[in-house]
């Protein structure tokens, strides 16, 4: 089990209050540590779970043939891996595998989304929270496909 | 300032060391006397005869006071490829050095965040070094350096002797995936929001491209960083060095005499506005 205070380390936690906060780290919350090297998901996989990376560092690649994984983004404190579960077709697109030793708060998708159903004042935050974090890695990728540090003699 | 600011001074090129495929950092010694010792942050104009001159920002050690210099440049038109290509023995003209500096004072007492991003990592070097030189002023000291690709980086031998150094923080991250490449894959902003920062207590040095300045600046303002914490280096067209041509204007600024390095909340706006 996670603590409502570790929940509220997070920004997508931010719009619950402490009594809600408190439900979902007793009963859709716990301590999960992943080993250098563990796959926390696989691209196809059915998706189900969502990492708060508390320590450690994740990378999230696809694989390409000939190359192999190719990674396209690392996560490290702070950031939430995985929403794959929250829409159709319910399946991670991408793996991730622990770069580092990786703790983290593992929540219980399933337990999460019923109690977001059963109450929307606590599904409309964490909805938003969880749009936060998608608009921020969007914000990101759009900022490397500038490709800002490239030579004006290749444009 | 020199006596003679328009007047180029002959330097020779006493070292030549090639950063990537692209950008070289020249170490240019005096041949007769020799300009005033620079600040971080600051740059001087390059001349090549025959070419034409432009400005380039100093990247040594700005503890290093025996008369040289060391610019880092990258081959993007006429003037930097013939500088690029200057061999040891070679002499080029350089004026100044010209504008403003990392104000490293502002930043005693506190933690230092330093943003680099591709070849701003040149004007950001002498604040780091400058910061080393006089570690114990400082809370901590981070650097967050982006490239395109790992063979992008400059400096790539200091970085990796930065990255053991347990007095410093170094986040290296690049844009496009690379195989062999173990660090981080992401923009620049993305390590930078990971950071727990206490806002009262940090001072921010950013170089880059003008996006990467506005998007790592928005990130530390969410974190409640003042603007006024936030130093930034621009890039405008530099002719002069002294403010008199105003080819580099920008608003109500002369960025060669009221830059390079400004602070944020001094040109948030201007960065904002289209074809400024």
């Amino acid at each position: 089990m996670a603590s409502a205070e570790q929940l509220a380390a997070f920004p997508l936690f931010s719009g619950l209050t402490q009594a809600q906060q408190e439900l979902v780290a007793g009963s859709a919350a716990r301590d999960v540590v992943f080993a250098a090297g563990a796959t926390l998901m696989g691209e196809g996989d059915a998706a189900a779970g969502c990492w708060l990376i508390r320590l450690g560092q994740v990378a999230v690649g696809t694989q390409v043939p000939g190359r192999g994984l190719v990674v396209v983004q690392t996560l490290g404190p702070g950031d939430v891996l995985g929403w794959s579960w929250l829409v159709p077709p319910h399946r991670w697109h991408y793996t991730a595998t622990a770069k580092t030793e990786v703790s983290s708060i593992e929540l219980d998708t399933g337990q999460l989304r019923s109690l977001a159903e059963a109450d929307p004042a606590l599904g409309f935050p964490l909805a938003l929270g969880f749009i936060e974090i998608v608009v921020a890695r969007l914000q990101n990728t759009r900022s490397r496909l500038l490709d800002l540090y490239g030579s004006p003699r290749e444009r | 300032m020199n006596a003679e600011p328009m007047r180029p001074v002959p330097y020779r090129v006493a070292a030549r060391h090639s950063e990537t495929h692209d950008s070289v950092s020249l170490r240019l010694e005096p041949v007769e006397s020799a300009l005033p010792a620079f600040l971080p942050g600051q740059f001087t104009m390059l001349f090549k005869q025959g070419v034409g001159e432009v400005a380039i920002s100093v990247s040594g050690d700005p503890s290093i006071r025996d008369g040289s210099l060391t610019q880092t440049i990258r081959d993007v038109g006429a003037v930097s490829r013939a500088l690029t290509k200057t061999e040891p023995g070679g002499v080029v003209g350089v004026r100044g050095p010209f504008g403003t500096c990392w104000d490293l004072e502002a930043g005693a007492g506190h933690d230092l965040v330093i943003v680099a991003g591709g070849i701003g990592l040149a004007p950001l070097r002498p604040v780091l070094l400058g910061a080393l030189a006089r570690r114990s002023d400082f809370g901590r000291v981070v650097l967050i350096a982006g490239a395109r690709a790992p063979q992008e980086f400059l400096y790539r031998d200091q970085l990796a002797g930065w990255m053991a150094d347990p007095l410093l923080e170094v986040h290296l991250t690049i844009d496009l995936p690379a195989s062999g490449w173990d660090g981080q894959v992401g923009f620049v902003t993305e390590p930078l929001a990971r950071l727990d920062l206490d806002p009262a207590r940090t001072t921010a040095y950013l170089c880059g491209p003008e996006p990467m300045l506005r998007f790592a600046a928005d990130v530390l303002l969410r974190k409640q960083v003042g603007a006024r914490a936030i130093q930034v280096s621009l890039e405008r067209n530099m002719q002069c060095g002294i403010g008199l041509c105003g080819h580099c204007q920008l608003g109500p600024l002369l960025v060669c005499r009221d830059g390079p390095v400004v602070d944020y909340a001094r040109v948030r706006d201007l960065l904002a506005t289209r074809e400024l």
